[in-house]
C-alpha cells in the first residue's frame, strides 16, 4: 500500500509507522508500514493496544479519498502500457496486457519499465511494489498480495495462498477456516458441489476464477476508444508546437484508417503523456464527422490557445496518443457540379471552431419542446450536437406575432394599476419608467403543469399583450388568480415584442 | 486616339484586375419591399457590407432586434447571432418562438453567447470570414471600447471579401465613426390596432442617419408582413398621434433608378 509521507520534524525515519481510521467508533489500524508488522501488529488492532506494545509507534490519520486519487494517477500513467487498466481498490491496479507486453520486451521488461517509472515517480514517499501475472484478474490479484514464496507454477502458486487470497466475505472465509480449509488448494480438491450448498456459489466461482477455469476479463477505466494510434519518443519533446505536429501526424495515420472504412469521428482526445508520470488531455468535438488531418490541427489548436492554464510539458512528453472514442459513417466528399465542395461543411466546420474555443455550451441551436409554459418551450442545445436543424411549427396565417422576441428570464416584477380581480393593465411601471397601456389583448390564460406536479396545482398564469403611448409591445402576465390562487397576485414583464 | 488606346486598355486591364481582387459582391441588393426605402438606399440592402443599426434607447430593443431579423430573412442565408453573456441575463435572451412569430425559421439561427465584447468582436471576425454565413448579426450593447473604426473597418473588409452581410447592432448607444455602409436607428411606433383595440402587427419607424456615397436622410413609419415577408408603409391612421417628421417621400423623388444603370456597368466602351 503506498502512503504519503507527511512532513513531520519530530518523526524518526526508522521508528514503525501505521495509519489509524475510526472503524466503529474505535480508531484502529488501517494500515502498518513493515517494521510495524514485523513488530506483530495488524490492521484492525485498536490504537490503544498497539500503542500499548509499540510506544513508539508513528501514527498518521488514514485519507482514503487521497489514496485513490493515487491509485488513479498510477492507473493514468499504466495507461500507457495498455487502454485495458482496471483499479483493484484499494490499494491494486490490473492490467490486461494481452498482446502487449512484447512491445515492452515482454513481461519482465514491461515490469522493469514499471518499476524504474514508479520508483522515479515514487520518490520522497514511502510504498511498496508487488507484482504478479496470472491468466485471470482475480488469480493476478491473489498471487501479488498473497503469494510469499515462489513455486514451479503458476496452478502450483495459486494452489499454495490461504483461503483469504480469494477475499470472500468475512463469514464465508471464516466459515471455511473452521471446516478445516487453509488453501485454495484445500479448496480446490474438494467436489464444487457440497462447497456450494454450504458456503454459497460465490466461494466456487471466485474459485474457479481465480485458478483460470472460469473466464474472467477486466473492465477497463475508461471505455476503449474504437481507435487510437500512439507515437513514443525516444528523447521527451519539450514545445507545444512539436506535440501539435505529431497530433497532426497521428491525425494523418488515422485519416487512412477512417478512409478505407469509411467513417469519420465527431470526438478526438489527445493525450500528453508527460516523463514524470502526469498526463494531459485535450479533447475537440465537430458537428460532422471528420477525418481532415488539417482540419483536427486546426481545432487542437484552437483548443490549446483556449485553455484557461496552458500545457506545461514539465521535462516533456515522451509519448502521446490520438484516440477516436466513436466512429461515425463518413462517405467520402460530394462535389458541387459548379465546384468547390457541398457548402454546410464550411458552416460547420464554423461551428466547431467556435464551439471548441469558446466551449460548447456557448455556441447553441434552437430545438421546439413539446410544452405551453413559455420559457420552457424552447430547448438550447449545443450547435455541435443537433447538425440537424429541427422543425418549427408555422405560426397562424393574419395574426400578428402573439410570442415576444426577447424572453426575460427570470421575468421582471412591475407595478400595475388594473382592475381588480382580472381587468386588464391600464399602466405599469417597469425600470422606473411609467407605462401607459393603450392597447391590450388578453387575457391568455397558462396553467401551470399540474399533471406534472405531485401536489395537482400549480399558479396560473394570465398573460396580455400591451402596447404603450410610445409604441413599445410588451407580453405581460398576472402571476395568479386573485383570492382563489394568490391574496395579492404580482404582475411581471415576460418579453419584449418588435 | 490610336497611340492612346492602347495605354487605355492596359489601364482598364489593371483596373478590371485591381477590381478582381474584391470579389463583386456589391451591388447585390436585396430589396426591403418598401418602395421609399429602396429608392433612398438604391436599390435595397446592399449584402456583404457592415450595416448598422441603432436603439438609442434601451426600451427599442425589441424592435431593433425585429428589425434586424426581418432583415436577415429577406437577406436569406444561414443567421449567426452573436450576442453578450451579460446582456443576456439583465434583457432577455431571444425567444426562437417570437422568431418565428416574425416569420423567421429558428432553425436557420445559430446563436453564440460570449463573455464579452472583445470575444464578440473576435468570434465576429470569424464569422464573417466563413462565406457560407448568410448574415452575421452582432449585438453589443452600450459602448464597448474594443468597438472602435478600426474593429468596424476589420469587418466591414471581412464582409466584402466573403459577402457576409453583417448587422451590427447597437442598443443604447449614439452613433460613433464606423466603416458601416448604412446606419438605421429604429424606434417602436404605434400599430394599426386590430379587433378590440388589440396591438397590430411589428411596427417600426426607422430613419436611414447615413449611408456611404450617398445622401443620408428619411425617416419612414413601416409595419412589417409576415406573410409576404416585406415592409410595409405603416397606415396613416395609426401613426399620426405618434409622428413627428413627415414620411420620406422627398427623399424619393430625385432617384427615379436612373443613376443604379452606371454603378453596375463601370465599364461600357464608347468609343
Amino acid at each position: 500500500m503506498l502512503r504519503h509521507r507527511s512532513s513531520r520534524s519530530d518523526a524518526r525515519d526508522d521508528a514503525p509507522f501505521a495509519l489509524v481510521e475510526k472503524i466503529r467508533g474505535a480508531m484502529r489500524l488501517a494500515a502498518l508500514d513493515p517494521r510495524a508488522v514485523a513488530l506483530g501488529l495488524a490492521p484492525g488492532l485498536p490504537l490503544a493496544d498497539a500503542r500499548a506494545r509499540i510506544p513508539e509507534l508513528v501514527v498518521y490519520d488514514a485519507d482514503p479519498a487521497a489514496d485513490l486519487r493515487w491509485l488513479e494517477r498510477i492507473a493514468d500513467l499504466c495507461d500507457r502500457y495498455t487502454p485495458m487498466v482496471a483499479l483493484d481498490p484499494s490499494d491494486g491496479i490490473t492490467l490486461d496486457i494481452t498482446g502487449c507486453a512484447h512491445l515492452f520486451g515482454g513481461e519482465a521488461g514491461l515490469v522493469a519499465d514499471l518499476e524504474s517509472r514508479m520508483h522515479r515517480w515514487m520518490q520522497g514517499t514511502t510504498g511498496h511494489l508487488r507484482h504478479a501475472f496470472a491468466d485471470t484478474p482475480e488469480g493476478a490479484q491473489a498471487l501479488a498480495r498473497f503469494q510469499t514464496v515462489p513455486a514451479a507454477s503458476e496452478d502450483a502458486a495459486l494452489r499454495r495462498l490461504p483461503i483469504a487470497a480469494l477475499r470472500l466475505e468475512p463469514e464465508t472465509e471464516t466459515a471455511l477456516r473452521r471446516a478445516g480449509l487453509r488453501t485454495i488448494g484445500d479448496l480446490a480438491t474438494r467436489p464444487s458441489a457440497p462447497i456450494a450448498a454450504r458456503f454459497g456459489e460465490e466461494a466456487t466461482d471466485t474459485l474457479a476464477r481465480v485458478l483460470g477455469q472460469a473466464d474472467s476479463r477486466i473492465v477497463p477505466r475508461r471505455a476503449l476508444p474504437a481507435l487510437f494510434f500512439e507515437r513514443r519518443f525516444a528523447e521527451p519533446i519539450a514545445r507545444t508546437e512539436d506535440a501539435l505536429t505529431v497530433i497532426g501526424d497521428l491525425g494523418e495515420e488515422a485519416a487512412l484508417v477512417l478512409e478505407e472504412r469509411r467513417k469519420g469521428g465527431r470526438r478526438f482526445t489527445a493525450r500528453l503523456y508527460r516523463s514524470d508520470g502526469q498526463i494531459r488531455d485535450l479533447s475537440v468535438e465537430s458537428g460532422l464527422p471528420l477525418r481532415d488531418p488539417a482540419l483536427l490541427v486546426k481545432l487542437f489548436s484552437e483548443r490549446v490557445e483556449a485553455l484557461a492554464d496552458p500545457i506545461d510539458p514539465g521535462f516533456g512528453f515522451d509519448m502521446i496518443r490520438l484516440a477516436v472514442p466513436s466512429l461515425e459513417p463518413m462517405m467520402p466528399t460530394q462535389l458541387q457540379l459548379e465546384g468547390g465542395a457541398v457548402t454546410q461543411e464550411a458552416m460547420a466546420a464554423l461551428v466547431d471552431r467556435l464551439s471548441t474555443r469558446l466551449g460548447r455550451d456557448r455556441i447553441h441551436r434552437f430545438a421546439p419542446r413539446d410544452t405551453h409554459i413559455p420559457e420552457q418551450g424552447v430547448l438550447t442545445l449545443p450547435a455541435v450536437d443537433a447538425p440537424t436543424p429541427a422543425v418549427w411549427e408555422k405560426p397562424q396565417t393574419g395574426e400578428p406575432p402573439l410570442r415576444p422576441l426577447h424572453l426575460f428570464d427570470p421575468p421582471q416584477k412591475i407595478e400595475v394599476m388594473a382592475e381588480v380581480p382580472d381587468g386588464p393593465p391600464h399602466r405599469f411601471r417597469w425600470r422606473r419608467t411609467l407605462h401607459d397601456v393603450t392597447r391590450f389583448e388578453g387575457p391568455e390564460r397558462i396553467a401551470a403543469e399540474w399533471w406534472k406536479r405531485p401536489e395537482g396545482t400549480g399558479i396560473t398564469r394570465d398573460y396580455y399583450r400591451v402596447e404603450d403611448a410610445r409604441g413599445h409591445r410588451f407580453w405581460i402576465f398576472r402571476h395568479g388568480l386573485y383570492n382563489s390562487e394568490k391574496r395579492e397576485p404580482g404582475w411581471y414583464v415576460h418579453g419584449l415584442f418588435a | 486616339m490610336a497611340d492612346s488606346s492602347p495605354s487605355l486598355s492596359v489601364l482598364r486591364r489593371r483596373i478590371s484586375h485591381i477590381e478582381q481582387q474584391r470579389p463583386i459582391s456589391e451591388g447585390v441588393q436585396i430589396s426591403t419591399g418598401h418602395e421609399a426605402i429602396d429608392t433612398a438606399i438604391g436599390g435595397g440592402i446592399t449584402r456583404g457590407c457592415l450595416h448598422e443599426l441603432f436603439a438609442l434607447d434601451p426600451d427599442d430593443a425589441g424592435s431593433v432586434t425585429g428589425f434586424a431579423a426581418m432583415l436577415a430573412l429577406r437577406l436569406g442565408g444561414g443567421i449567426l447571432w452573436l450576442r453578450q453573456e451579460t446582456v443576456q441575463k439583465v434583457n432577455g435572451r431571444l425567444h426562437a418562438a417570437g422568431l418565428l412569430e416574425i416569420g423567421l425559421d429558428p432553425a436557420r439561427v445559430i446563436v453564440a453567447v460570449l463573455p464579452d465584447p472583445v470575444s464578440v468582436l473576435r468570434a465576429a471576425a470569424d464569422v464573417v470570414r466563413c462565406p457560407d454565413v448568410g448574415v452575421a448579426i452582432v449585438e453589443l450593447w452600450q459602448r464597448p471600447a474594443a468597438l472602435d473604426l478600426t474593429a468596424s473597418r476589420r469587418l466591414a473588409l471581412a464582409a466584402e471579401a466573403s459577402g457576409v452581410t453583417v448587422l451590427l447592432l447597437r442598443v443604447d448607444a449614439e452613433p460613433t465613426p464606423s466603416a458601416a455602409q448604412t446606419r438605421w436607428a429604429v424606434r417602436a411606433a404605434a400599430s394599426a390596432p386590430l379587433e378590440a383595440n388589440a396591438p397590430g402587427y411589428p411596427t417600426l419607424k426607422i430613419e436611414l442617419l447615413r449611408q456611404r456615397g450617398r445622401p443620408a436622410g428619411g425617416c419612414w413609419q413601416v409595419e412589417w408582413d409576415r406573410e409576404s415577408a416585406v415592409f410595409r408603409p405603416a397606415d396613416r391612421n395609426a401613426d399620426t398621434p405618434i409622428r413627428t417628421a413627415p414620411p420620406g417621400a422627398m427623399v424619393s423623388l430625385p432617384r427615379g433608378g436612373s443613376d443604379a444603370a452606371p454603378s453596375l456597368v463601370p465599364l461600357r466602351r464608347t468609343g
